[in-house]
Order: structure tokens, then sequence, then C-alpha cells
């Protein structure tokens, strides 16, 4: 049977892609230029039994979805940069209290209001640093409204298979515009559920390290009980200070991260074989690289893109390499140096880091990127 | 066709020209098969004022999704006509309201004048499907999708109440650029 197919917004691609994976809740606050995905699982989720809150503010929309979450819920806000700067405290406790959840920031200008109906991509290192503290940071940052969908996926995926917030990043530009998009049938993309105690409710610890590094978490309302802080805690949830517990536990969060990169890195290379010079892009930008890159080679410039499709945690090692292969690697990006500073800190030195950025709420196009490539000796 | 064909619909907020790019974009992808890409201008600029919506059509995936030179562009009002006739391609097609578009801009692409409100208004009677005479009369002029296509996609778009309406809009809309341009 021929997949169902529809012309759709980045955004309601997103929204799609939520309930393909099993969200049953959202809380959020409307804001520009994500709404849509607020909208459409307004309509959607009541459909299925699920809820839909429209919170009194981005803050309470980040609580709500660690509720959900804590109740046994797949949870999603959607929001945009201001109102991700609100989340930070809250993004910071779903860390530490290993809450699965996923937002959605959909970039626009910044700081602060900054440019609301315009693109931006200059919330990348705030996915990273955003909330204070050592953390673990998962964020996929996808180029096309069907990737949009399958991203949207793998988010809800990561954040139960390691029990923490996902960050799903793209901008204005793909939110709102409309592309073919073909509806995977049930099945086809593996959808990955928390895995739940195999204790009983006696015995149960919600961050016992023996269960490995990502404990088992119980649903609260399943008979389950335990005590949820966003103080250090010791494996029965209960704070502490005592030294070794706190820094085995924190060591245990970023090595969730750290010991699977493997699985959680994703990057698309494009004609980097033999490339001299490599664009790093991301999200729309990387649509102009490739179109730049198209046009270079059809002038014989060995030109090639590196596209990475789970920004956090950093495909450190392939960067590192590229650094060695390429004369330089040109990072491309809507802000006025982020990425840049993350490739640099790979590379070593071993080739020169060009960097073009735009702020002014058009899109970086390919020939800014042709002329850039030109230019590298 | 084209390796990428782009089309641009201007002209005042209100018009129903982001729909008529979302409907032209429907025909291309999910009635043929091909791939396009639909996008719009947002926020104060699409409340009244001069707005845009534009449709890139191809053969293969579609990169950078906004317009670089604009292969055919509508203009429904003068303000429209001025601000988003710009970036045509030389050689390139410029269809405007005739009764709105007073001045048509000149440079290196042909301008094909048409009524595109009196039209709707007059002939099918109700004036807010001047879009859908828009979309009819675009289709004709650059033949980026079959007539059959775009009367599909507009037909699955609306209510059975007003299938009639839009068909009509279409196909007069169809029917009059193909007089003009023989």
């Amino acid at each position: 049977m021929a997949k169902k197919v529809a012309l759709l917004q980045g955004n309601e691609a997103c929204a799609q892609g939520a309930l393909y994976a099993g969200c049953n809740f959202f809380g959020g606050y409307p804001i520009t230029p994500s709404t849509e995905v607020a909208e459409v699982l307004s309509v959607e989720l009541p459909k299925i039994g699920g809820k839909f809150i429209q919170m009194e503010d981005e803050i309470a929309a980040m609580a709500s979805i660690i509720g959900g979450a804590l109740a046994g819920s797949k949870a999603l806000t959607a929001t945009s940069g201001p109102g991700m700067s609100l989340k930070q405290e809250l993004l910071g406790y779903a860390c530490i209290a290993e809450v699965p959840c996923v937002i959605i920031n959909v970039m626009r200008g910044g700081p602060s209001t900054g440019m609301p109906t315009g693109p931006g991509q200059s919330d990348v290192q705030q996915a990273k640093w955003g909330t204070h503290g050592d953390h673990p940071v998962i964020a996929l940052v996808p180029a096309s409204c069907q990737e949009i969908f399958t991203e949207t996926v793998r988010a809800f995926n990561l954040a139960e298979k390691y029990r923490m917030p996902v960050q799903v990043l793209y901008d204005e530009i793909i939110g709102h515009m409309r592309e073919r998009i073909e509806f995977p049938e049930p099945g086809e993309l593996e959808i990955i559920n928390r895995t739940e105690p195999s204790v009983g409710p006696e015995e149960y610890k919600p961050f016992d390290p023996s269960f490995g590094d990502v404990p088992p978490m119980a649903a609260f309302g399943s008979g389950y009980r335990f005590h949820v802080t966003g103080l250090n805690k010791a494996a029965d949830g209960f704070p502490t200070t005592k030294a070794d517990l706190v820094d085995n536990e924190q060591r245990r969060q970023l090595r969730k991260i750290s010991a699977a990169q493997s699985d959680i890195e994703l990057n698309e290379e494009y004609m980097t074989e033999d490339a001299e010079v490599v664009v790093f892009a991301y999200g729309s930008t990387s649509r102009s690289a490739r179109y730049a890159v198209n046009e270079l080679r059809k002038e014989g410039v060995k030109a090639g893109m590196f596209r990475p499709i789970t920004l956090w945690p950093f495909p450190e090692k392939r960067i590192a390499e590229l650094g060695k292969q390429a004369k330089a690697i040109i990072v491309a990006e809507l802000n006025l140096g982020q990425m840049n500073l993350e490739v640099e800190r790979c590379v070593k030195g071993a080739c020169d880091v060009p960097f073009i950025g735009r702020v002014d709420g058009e899109p970086i196009n390919p020939g800014q990127i042709m002329d850039k490539v030109k230019e590298v000796k | 066709m084209a390796e990428r064909y782009e089309l641009r619909f201007s002209g005042a907020g209100g018009q129903g020209l982001i729909t008529a790019g979302i409907i032209l974009a429907e025909a291309a992808s999910i009635v043929e098969g091909k791939h396009a890409v639909q996008s719009q201008s947002y926020g104060p600029e699409a409340r009244g004022g001069a707005s845009k919506s534009e449709v890139i059509i191809a053969d293969e995936p579609i990169d950078y999704p906004k317009a670089t030179l604009v292969d055919a562009c509508l203009a429904m009002t003068q303000e429209a006509a001025d601000k988003y006739s710009k970036d045509i391609r030389p050689g390139g097609l410029l269809l405007v309201d005739e009764d709105f578009v007073q001045n048509p801009p000149v440079g290196d692409f042909k301008v094909i004048k048409m009524p595109i409100v009196n039209t709707a208004k007059n002939e099918v009677g109700r004036m807010i499907v001047a879009n859908v005479v828009a979309l009819g009369a675009m289709v004709a002029l650059t033949e980026v999708v079959s007539r059959e296509s775009g009367e599909t996609a507009v037909l699955s778009r609306v209510p059975e109440a007003f299938r009639e309406l839009n068909k009509t809009a279409f196909n007069l809309g169809f029917e009059k650029v193909k007089a003009l341009i023989g």
C-alpha cells in the first residue's frame, strides 16, 4: 500500500513525529515560531486520550512535563529562545532527577525577545551550557520537515532510553516551511519505552546504580513511591552530601552519555571523502551548504559538507579526523560564532576554521558559502 | 522541467496567496510526486501590506528553500509588484492584476496583464476566490504542473459546497491566460 503523504510545515511534522513516538502529554506556552507544534497537539492529543495543557508560562510548562513524565507519560513541550531561557532551571532539575522528556526549541533571533519572526541558530551553546552544573546533554538538529518527524521520534527514544531530557533544535525557516512528508507505517521506526523496575515497591530504589548507569524508572501512581528532588541524591532518592555518593552520582550521569556516544551520535557527510574544504553546517544552513557544494563540485572545487544531526554530544572524533584531512573546515551558522568554537577545539589547529555568521533574519545563502570556500588557499 | 523552478505569489495580506502557494506545492508534491518546498512571509507583513508565498518545484530534492531567482511571479497589488519583482530571473515572467497594478515594473522579464480580482468578482461571482483564479492563471502560464493536477489539488482542499465555485475560478484563470499567451 502507498504510504500516507502530506505537505506539512516543520512544526506540524514535529507534532506528528511526537504522536508516532507515543507522546501523550504536552504542556506548553505558545511562542512564535513554535506555536504550530502546540496547535496540532491541542487537536490531536485529546483524540487519543492524551492530555494537552496550556500553562501560565514557560517555566510552568517545563514543570508540567516533568510531572507528566514522572507519572509515566511521554511528555513534550515546545518553545523558542525566550521560553528556553525561562526553562533552564527546570531543565537542570529534569537532568538531576533523571526525568525523560523532550523539549523543542524553534530558534529565532535573540537575545531576549529579539526577532520573533526571523530565523536564528544562536541557542546551540545554550542547549549545552544553559542550565548550571555538570549535566548530560543530548540535542538534535534536524534539517528538513521529514527529518523533524524522525528526529522527534528519536528524541523520545533517547529520552526514555537514557532517562533524561532531550532537546530538539531547529530554526524558524524549517519550522514554518512546508515539504512533503511520508508517514512511516506503525512499527517501521523503532519506539523505545523506559525500563520499568524488575523489583517490587518495597525494594525499589529509583537511582540504584547496581542496575547500570540508567536505573529503571517507576511511574507515579503505579504503586511505587519515591522521593524526587533537585538536590544531589542517594540511590533511594533522598538528599545526600556524602562525598563518595555525590561524586559517583554526578559521574554516572555524565557517563550515561559519554559511554553511549556511538549510539547517540548521528551525522551526515556529503562528498567529504576527497574534500579539501569541508563546510560544517546544521539545520537550514546545511541546505545552503549542500547547494554550495554541488555548485563548487561542478567548478572542480573539492568541497564537502559535514552535517551533525546530533549536535550534542559533539562528534569530536570525526571532526578531529576531518581537520587532518582538509585544508579548512568552514563553519556556517545563523549566529555570530558558537559551534565554530567547538570545531576549533576539536581540530586543535590542524586546519583553519573560517567562520560565516549571519544574524540579520536572512538565511546564509549558497553564494556566501561558495565565496568563503574559494578564499581557502 | 528545469532542475529548479521558483514561483512567487504576492499581493496584500489576506488575499489568500499563501493558500494558493500551498495548493500549488500540493499539486506538485502530492499529486505529481515531484519535490516542492513552500514558504511564506511571516509576522507583521503577512497581515496587510505586501505579503508573499514562494514555491520551489524540482525533480530532485530541494536544498536551499528560499527563492534565489524567481522564474515566475504573480503580483496582485502595485506595492507587491514594486517590492517583489526585483529578483525575477532575466527572461522570467510577471503576471499582474491589471486593475490594481497600474504601473507594472519594467525589467528583463515578460509582463502578462489580466483582471484577476474582477474575474473572481464579476465572472465567478465571489471575490474571495481571486487567489484560485490567480492559481489557475499561474499554472497556465508556467505549466509547472498540469491543469488536472492543479484542479485536483484545489478540490482536495475545499469543502463540498465550494467545489464548483473553486473549480470555475481555477479554470477561468487558466483559460484567460491561455487565451492571452496563445
